[in-house]
């Protein structure tokens, strides 16, 4: 029972597949972590390139859920950033897919859900985060872009203090795009291993949650969607705040 | 003899900070439970605009599910 593997955190240890320890002093093994990314990867591509092999005027059943994928990021990015959004839909649908396609893989029993790490999606939320400043900074121009943090019409001894929690919290994004999606995926896994830790031991009682698992599972997969559409609303609505500053 | 003590001392009270931080989930359920009790109560009164209302819900349940998760990364911190 106590072994390390039914640890309900065991779930989330990295082990390298081959190891390529130090290369120029860094380590960079082919771990499980980047097996599950390379699958997410193919999994998308098959899927488009599979749903979109007829390129029906009216659309089967997959090519429809293709183009269901597509119109739904289509739909924030419009709603969100509106036309001039249009040059980023690539990046903010690769995201979109990439994030949801580790989600739904981690859903697989016995796979490995790469997005409940940390250093994935901080990786992730800090491309999103280093891409909007320099987009800002491109579009506005740097003093139009650090105008920003100080909203207009405030008396003037408040301006440094205003100025300085608006930058915390411009600087903090990252972390919370990255720390809002891994944890999310770690306390789900966690709480569906807990819950499964319950099954056997009750015997013929196990029966009740077993079925509170099975119901889990579905939320779950709900969780795995919803977290992946946050991470593209947020992006989008931080890639809006850099391109059009008039609104705030 | 009392190095042992101490040193089961701060194993036990990793323990006790561990639950502790589970007091966190509280206002985090709090926080949900405004939102949706007013997002509902929202559509209630006008229903045309539950488009709207979902996404602001959702989005809003997001932040303050985040706050609860700030305290499980806490608690996997303190164990770990």
């Amino acid at each position: 029972m106590a072994g390390p593997h039914h640890s309900p955190i065991a779930q989330f240890e990295i082990t390298p597949i081959f190891s390529l320890d130090p290369v120029f002093g860094y380590n960079l093994s082919f771990t499980n972590s980047s097996l599950f990314m390379v699958l997410a990867v193919l999994s998308v591509w098959l899927f488009f390139s599979l749903a979109m092999r007829q390129r029906a005027l009216v659309p089967g059943r997959w090519q429809s859920l293709a183009e269901v994928t597509y119109q739904f990021v289509d739909g924030i990015v419009e709603e969100n950033i509106g036309h001039q959004g249009r040059r980023y839909f690539p990046y903010i649908f690769s995201l979109f897919l990439f994030v949801l396609a580790g989600n739904l893989l981690g859903m697989v029993p016995y796979s490995f859900t790469f997005t409940s790490h940390i250093m994935t999606t901080f990786a992730l939320g800090a491309l999103v985060f280093v891409g909007v400043t320099v987009v800002g900074i491109i579009h506005q121009g740097p003093v139009k872009f650090f105008a920003h943090f100080v909203p207009a019409g405030l008396p003037l001894w408040i301006v440094p203090v205003v100025f300085v929690i608006e930058l915390i919290s411009f600087l903090s994004r990252p972390f919370s795009l990255g720390i809002r999606l891994a944890a999310n995926m770690m306390a789900g896994h966690t709480l569906l291993k807990v819950i499964a830790g319950f099954v056997v031991p009750l015997g013929i009682f196990g029966v009740a949650p077993m079925v509170f698992l099975v119901l889990l599972t579905g939320f779950e997969i709900f969780i795995a969607i919803l977290q992946a559409y946050i991470f593209t609303l947020l992006s989008s609505m931080y890639l809006a705040e850099a391109l059009h500053q008039e609104e705030h | 003899m009392e190095v042992v003590q101490a040193a089961s001392d701060i194993e036990s009270l990793k323990y006790i900070g561990m639950g502790l931080v589970s007091l966190g989930m509280l206002g985090a359920a709090i926080g949900v439970g405004l939102i949706f009790g007013n997002a509902s109560q929202a559509i209630a009164r006008n229903p045309g605009a539950e488009d709207k209302v979902r996404k602001i819900a959702i989005l809003g349940a997001v932040f303050a599910e985040f706050m609860g998760l700030l305290a499980f990364v806490l608690g996997i911190m303190i164990g770990g």
